[in-house]
């Protein structure tokens, strides 16, 4: 008996597992992308922020 | 270490949109909290180790849990992790995110009510919980062993904590949200989720439940829940402790933010997807295990990303280093998180999980992580923290750096052998004469690295004694100091509306509006995570049942049930995987159509014994019957546990109905009935067992526990080999 790969047998099954990896994927990119265009004066304030204040 | 402690310094600047008709607001931290947690995380650390170590001794002196059920390694081990990830840990995390938060958001906690709250909850479902585990109320899957209605506080407290925490961001003085403040929130959000998913069970009695899922499907839930709560509750939160405190201590801020950036997004991403790597070989299907190996292997990417973000924020500060027994701790804590995450990807690769699953190398590498990675930034952060709330300085530093010192120390010795025994005992196992035979009894593996074992409760021993170090510390010096209870501050609050100048671009929206972006990211975080889990529910139809497997008889639930309730699964797996060594020490591999009957499923992580998936019939029951009152008479040198009470303790057979009604509900097919009739045919089997028990001259009471054990264990792994002689 052979028990691997049941669950392509569900019809749509990857349906699932491609719209949760596409939703992480596309905002992991987003913010990818975000963090290299960000102005790194913001950047560097916002560094800081912990040293801010006692 | 201390001269630079303000307590009330002057705000910074205005905000920077021009707004200079602001008022500065007066208002105060509250650092009763900061103490209470800090507290809670010291006294748990001590407990949970202690736990720890009694443990690690009864693995070569099982007499040291004074033969009582409440002390033996199956529910002491429980106690154990549970302590020093909940309670430790767990009060760590509040302890630094209510500490940083409120002075990250320039605001006081949301609610002081909800704080005391969250706090003494918190303390009480410790409590409960670790006596509850030690009477063995367990739901028999690890590291989310505690009983329902400790669950459903669970997700009362956290829902508490999450009020504060969402209600402190809201009303902040300070626009843009630091990137520990990120981590946060991905820790609030992914654990709400992994708990409650993997927290379905259906209850039968008042403290008793069945787990929603069965066999694979269990399995899944539990790991992607397992590897997760390292990830969101062991590193995410613990990484924005890191991103806060570890500039705090070198008053330096972070080599580089944009990298802190990717770090964050790239680890939640990624790690969500790498649970399955607990499941290697096992009956788990194919396309998910490579899933699982490809995203663990992607790790190393983002976890040594933030590891050298941590050291390098130390570039040039190095002779600092070498003062301030804070820092080292922190050097030492990122190295080791560093250590950790390279060698779980390695550990994720199939090849060398195969000889690395089910062994003490397991062990090992997870204590990188938990006595390094958590303890040292915990106590780097204790030594940091409770000096400044008491406004004075640390009683010695001197003390402080012996405790490094008898924890790096205790570190090595604990890890270094259980690497050794880990490898050795895995070679013994998979060890063939030349006549193919198999070269050891498991035995002879177990006693191989009985000396290991007590060198790992040196370095245990060693590690505590540090954390007894710094307790006397810590008490010196906050009986020196006064607790700034509210410490009072000053800033502006945030301009009403942002105007904006020019042509905005996409990436400046996104900057104005970390809230909002906050809240959508979780969304889509919670909306992905349930995405992935869908599959797992939809196969319950689809698991290809095996015509041979049938349920459990009532007398085999009632034995499984003790096994789970005595914590048998610490030591024990019931996975034979598809190696020639383990199909020729156990019997034919396992099979997923095996479980669908198993709620929770009982496959292990740890073979501190032999796997027993086959253990049906291989042995007569009165093997079983002295073995369990004293395993040593049969197995000279084990070091199982005696299990005296099964032979003297009463089936609890009122509760027979109960469990057959729960599990019918679970979709196990008992005729429809069944419960009422469930505990004559209870009585049938046990008799025969009694039957075959006085043929070798055993006495047993008619109800006595050891008879629903023995048939469990005599009905494992049956239905199959039953099917081919
Ligand atoms: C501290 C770890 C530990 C715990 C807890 C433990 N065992 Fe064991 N068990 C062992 C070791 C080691 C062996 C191998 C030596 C021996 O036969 O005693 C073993 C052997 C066995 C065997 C014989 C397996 C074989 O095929 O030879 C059975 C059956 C067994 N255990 C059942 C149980 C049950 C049931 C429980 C819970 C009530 C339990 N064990 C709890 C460590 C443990």
């Amino acid at each position: 008996m052979k028990f691997i790969n049941y669950l392509e047998k569900i019809t749509g099954v990857d349906i699932y597992a491609m719209s949760a990896f596409g939703i992480f994927f596309t905002i992991f990119i987003v913010m990818a992308i975000w963090a290299f265009k960000a102005d790194r004066q913001l950047l560097t304030k916002i560094n800081s922020l912990p040293l801010d204040n006692q | 270490m201390n001269e630079n402690v303000s307590l009330a310094d002057s705000p910074s600047q205005p905000p920077d949109m021009g707004h200079k008709s602001l008022q500065v607001e007066q208002f105060s931290y509250d650092n009763k909290s900061v103490q209470l947690f800090a507290f809670a995380t010291i006294f748990w650390s001590v407990i949970g180790m202690l736990a720890g170590l009694l443990a690690a001794v009864e693995l070569y002196y099982p007499g040291a849990n004074l033969n009582l059920p409440a002390t033996t390694f199956g529910r002491v081990r429980p106690v154990h992790t549970n302590a020093v990830i909940f309670a430790f840990v767990g009060n760590g995390i509040f302890m630094g995110v209510y500490y940083s938060l409120q002075r990250l958001c320039k605001a006081r906690m949301f609610s002081d009510k909800l704080s005391r709250i969250h706090f003494w909850g918190w303390q009480t479902i410790i409590v409960v919980g670790a006596v509850s585990l030690l009477a063995g109320y367990t739901s028999g899957k690890e590291y989310a062993e505690l009983e329902w209605p400790v669950d459903i506080a669970i997700t009362f407290i956290w829902v508490i904590f999450g009020i504060n925490i969402f209600g402190t961001i809201l009303k902040r003085r300070e626009s843009h949200l630091y990137v520990a403040i990120w981590f946060y929130i991905a820790t609030w959000v992914t654990v709400a989720m992994l708990h409650i998913v993997n927290s379905f069970e259906r209850p039968f009695s008042w403290f008793k439940s069945y787990s929603w899922y069965a066999g694979v499907q269990d399995a899944l839930v539990q790991w992607w829940y397992g590897h997760n709560a390292v990830a969101f509750f062991l590193t995410t939160p613990y990484l924005g402790l890191m991103y806060y405190f570890l500039p705090k201590a070198a008053n330096r801020p972070v080599y580089s933010y944009r990298l802190s950036i990717i770090h964050f997004w790239s680890l939640i991403f990624i790690y969500i997807w790498a649970g399955p790597h607990h499941l290697l070989y096992t009956a788990l299907p194919d396309w998910a295990q490579s899933l699982g190996v490809v995203f663990s292997v992607m790790l190393i990417a983002p976890s040594w990303g933030g590891m050298l973000n941590g050291l390098f924020t130390l570039r040039g500060a190095w002779d600092k280093v070498r003062e301030d027994p804070i820092l080292k701790f922190m050097v030492v804590a990122v190295t080791c998180y560093g250590m950790a995450t390279l060698e779980g990807p390695m550990l994720s690769l199939k090849s060398v999980n195969a000889i690395s699953h089910f062994t003490d190398w397991t062990i090992a590498h997870v204590h990188i992580g938990a006595l390094g990675w958590n303890g040292f930034l915990t106590f780097g952060v204790l030594y940091w923290i409770l000096p400044r709330i008491y406004n004075t300085p640390l009683y010695s530093k001197k003390l402080a750096g012996t405790h490094f010192w008898f924890g790096t120390i205790g570190i090595v010795l604990y890890a270094v052998p259980l690497y050794w025994a880990g490898f050795t005992q895995s070679m013994m196992w998979k060890s063939f004469t030349e006549e193919g035979q198999l070269k050891y009894q498991f035995l002879e593996t177990v006693t191989q690295i009985i000396p290991l074992y007590i060198t790992r409760s040196i370095g245990g021993t060693l590690y505590l004694s540090g954390v007894l170090i710094m307790v006397y510390n810590l008490y010196k010096t906050v009986k020196a100091g006064h607790l700034v209870k509210d410490e009072a501050t000053s800033a502006y609050p945030l301009p009403k509306a942002i105007t904006t100048h020019g042509k905005e671009h996409w990436h400046r929206w996104i900057e104005r509006r970390p809230v909002q972006m906050l809240v959508l990211s979780l969304v889509a975080v919670a909306i992905g995570g349930i995405l992935e889990m869908v599959p797992t529910f939809l196969i319950k139809s689809n698991i290809p049942t095996i015509a041979a497997v049938k349920p459990y008889t009532p007398l085999e639930l009632q034995g499984r049930d003790i096994y789970i309730r005595e914590g048998c699964y610490n030591c024990h797996s019931q996975m034979i995987r598809p190696f020639r060594d383990e199909v020729a020490r156990y019997g034919d591999y396992s099979k997923a159509g095996e479980f669908v009957y198993d709620h929770p499923f009982q496959w292990g992580s740890k073979r501190t014994g032999p796997d027993l998936a086959r253990e049906g019939g291989k042995y007569p029951d009165s093997w079983h019957y002295n073995h369990m009152m004293d395993p040593r008479i049969m197995s000279p040198g084990s070091i199982m546990p005696n299990y005296p009470w099964l032979l003297s303790n009463e089936i609890d057979t009122a509760s027979t109905a109960a469990k057959i009604r729960a599990m019918q509900s679970l979709g196990v097919p008992y005729r429809s009935g069944y419960d009422a009739l469930a505990n004559t045919d209870l009585q049938t089997q046990a008799r025969g067992i009694r039957e075959q028990l006085a043929k070798d001259k055993i006495k047993t009471a008619p109800n006595a526990e050891i008879l629903a054990v023995i048939a469990y264990l005599q009905r494992l792994g049956t239905d199959i080999k039953s099917v081919k002689p």
